[in-house]
């Protein structure tokens, strides 16, 4: 006899060729669409001058975004400021739109921690050991559950990360303890060279989530609609009493890992052709062109504008000033501790010597 | 005013936080109606509430990660691992977020969590129940670890460790749980981290010990003072970070200094006592320092735990050698 089954759902609004496969939600106007639409060429300008300062000796190791843009533009469009992201490493779209601004971001990569004491109160910092920042969500999602408050934490990790214990041990207490948390999983099938396939024999990723006592569902991470819609769903399911879900969005890494990776090693040449085909900016450019929404004028108008905007942000960046040195002993602790005090006048004495 | 145990002074400590600060949460594993298992947290999740004294799934990174979380949002997390042996899944969580949380944010966020963990041996436990690596978590940068000895330290030291900004390895040595008793007022006065306790003061030599090892130095030093030798008695308590000054101000008056733990000699906190005499005492030393601690070994499984941690005999045998050396 069968004493249990699940189905995992997929979807989808806007197909690879630029029209829609089902009417548009209620609450995606054209207004909000096109301001995801700019975010989305501002959030590829930006990754793109990021990968050219790190490749002329400027910005440290990078993670990009490129062909992944949708999935953290959505995610940060669908939450509510009072939400909480406890984020990856690839969501600068979400956090942008949060309070983290570009320069913040570049900050961060290009090796100050200051980086990441950007504006907004709550938000974690990205997240670099992978899932840690799962288990972290879930009791950012039971302080939020132990005051009653209508708020709920999305967390994000790659496909890769879903293969950890944290992965397993966070959406089991989610489940467990119905948690306002909205686990999405960004499935750009490599996890630097290794791929989806050997990463686990699940079908779906999405069908996790079910041992775990909660839904889960796939949807096309290189549909902005698609992921705002379920993500503004799984949101307010969550706020409302209604536990945790897992959004396992399908999209494609089109860069390398990391700046530090060189992704011809081990992804097939045409694998990454044919991902170009599905990606998130095209697709949504033929639909507002097909809406009269959006004309070659329009785009080069915003090309310009979004180039504008992230030079002014590199030029921010390039002119922080080193932080003191005594900042690596202050933030330690709330006091640093007076048994300790030689080694702060160590640093002082000493720490200088070897800057640039 | 009834004499309570140290696990006793646990409850009564977490009892006092908990009816006074409505952001104090208390979780772990069998820590609700079961109350742990040593009863640390008897009878509180039927006074305080589940939502307060929280069963949690059986996974040790993640009661590191929710007490991130929870720590992020202001609540003050007291997280209890059942053993130490089980809190290294934890490890990550811990090393890589707790400790590091002020930092890395500059201040935005910072993690005022306790981890609290029975440690050490001497309870005849299963595999696994008896390691002592209190000098792991010293090692860590962004944590303070602190280690009672006593009722009254045990419990005016978890009230300082609730009550602190940062996150804080509280270690219980269970071996004394039950041990001794002695009256502690429920006052809600917290003793200060960062400070050893001068339990005894003494002339001729420093013995320098924390945690259960405590109970043999004592017996040590009265077994000298038959002998008419003025032993001082320190209990580092706060092993990270350490009270240098009050070390150095007692192996400056007597010059000869014996530290004793039952934690693995190489790279344990006696060595980093050790060097902190070397470099701040070292002229007042008349003899060298001698370490009575465990061996580099895997902590014996119970029928030989009692070779493995140190005994009165060689706290006696080693004070003997600092004293007679010329």
């Amino acid at each position: 006899m069968t004493i249990a089954t699940f189905t995992i759902d997929y979807y989808q609004y806007l197909k690879p060729d630029g029209t829609l496969c089902q009417p548009r939600p209620l609450d995606l106007n054209d207004k909000t669409l096109l301001k995801l639409y700019r975010l989305m060429h501002l959030l590829r300008i930006f990754d793109g001058r990021a990968i050219n300062l790190q490749r002329v000796g400027k910005l440290g190791t990078y993670a990009g975004v490129l062909g992944q843009e949708a999935i953290g533009v959505a995610i940060g469009h669908a939450m509510n400021a009072d939400d909480v992201l406890v984020p990856y490493y690839r969501d600068y779209g979400a956090q942008y739109q949060r309070g983290v601004a570009f320069h913040k971001i570049l900050q961060y990569w290009g090796g100050d921690e200051r980086g990441s004491d950007f504006d907004n109160a709550e938000d974690f910092p990205i997240c670099v050991p992978i899932a840690s920042q799962n288990v972290i969500a879930a009791g950012v999602a039971t302080a939020i559950k132990y005051r009653n408050q209508k708020r709920a934490v999305v967390t994000t990790i790659g496909e890769g990360g879903t293969s950890e214990g944290d992965f397993y041990e966070a959406i089991n207490v989610a489940g467990a303890w119905n948690l306002p948390v909205v686990f999405v999983v960004n499935n750009n099938q490599w996890a630097i060279s290794v791929s989806r396939g050997q990463q686990t024999h699940s079908q779906t990723i999405a069908q996790k989530a079910i041992a775990a006592g909660f839904s889960g569902e796939q949807v096309d991470g290189n549909d902005v609609i698609a992921v705002h819609e379920r993500v503004r769903i799984a949101l307010e399911k969550a706020r409302n009493g209604g536990g945790p879900t897992l959004i396992e969005a399908i999209t494609y890494r089109l860069c390398d890992h990391t700046t530090a990776d060189d992704a011809s090693r081990y992804r097939p040449k045409e694998e990454l052709e044919k991902a170009w085909l599905e990606e998130p900016l095209v697709r949504l450019r033929t639909y507002l062109t097909a809406q009269k929404l959006w004309d070659d004028s329009k785009e080069e108008a915003l090309l310009l504008e979004c180039r504008k905007e992230i030079d002014k942000d590199v030029d921010i960046y390039l002119n922080i000033e080193i932080a003191p040195v005594t900042d690596i002993v202050d933030y330690m602790y709330a006091k640093w501790p007076e048994s300790l005090k030689d080694q702060r006048d160590t640093l002082l004495q000493f720490g200088d010597s070897h800057h640039d | 005013m009834t004499n309570i145990t140290l696990l006793e002074a646990v409850t009564q400590a977490l009892a006092y936080e908990l009816a006074h600060d409505e952001n104090v949460v208390v979780f772990g594993e069998d820590v609700g109606l079961n109350g742990g298992v040593f009863r640390a947290t008897d009878g509180l999740q039927l006074r305080f509430g589940a939502n307060r004294v929280m069963d949690t799934p059986l996974a040790e990174s993640m009661i590191a990660g929710l007490a991130i979380g929870m720590a992020a949002q202001g609540l003050k997390p007291v997280a209890e691992f059942q053993f130490m042996g089980f809190s290294y899944p934890a490890l990550d969580n811990i090393l890589n977020h707790a400790a590091r949380l002020r930092n890395r944010t500059r201040g935005r966020l910072h993690c005022p969590a306790v981890f609290r963990m029975p440690f050490g041996g001497g309870i005849h436990a299963p595999e696994h129940h008896s390691e002592s690596t209190e000098a792991l978590y010293a090692h860590i940068p962004g944590l303070q670890v602190v280690i009672p000895s006593s009722p009254a330290r045990a419990y005016g030291l978890l009230l300082a460790a609730i009550r602190s900004p940062d996150p804080i390895i509280f270690l219980e040595p269970k071996r004394i749980y039950r041990l001794v008793k002695q009256e502690v007022p429920d006052n809600g006065v917290a003793l200060p981290l960062e400070k050893a306790f001068v339990l005894r003061e003494g002339s001729d030599i420093t013995l320098i010990s924390w945690g259960a090892s405590m109970h043999e130095t004592q017996q040590a030093a009265e077994a000298l003072a038959q002998e008419g030798i003025s032993a001082e008695i320190i209990d580092i308590a706060s092993i990270k970070p350490l009270d240098t000054a009050t070390i150095v101000n007692s192996v400056n008056k007597t010059g000869r200094c014996v530290i004793v733990h039952e934690a693995a000699k190489s790279g344990g906190l006696g060595a980093e006592i050790a060097a902190q005499i070397g470099e701040k005492a070292l002229l007042s030393l008349l003899a060298p320092i001698q370490r009575v601690t465990g061996y580099d070994t895997v902590m014996p499984y119970f029928k030989l735990e009692n070779s493995y941690i140190p005994s009165v005999a060689r706290i006696i045998h080693a004070a003997k050698l600092t004293l007679e050396f010329s």
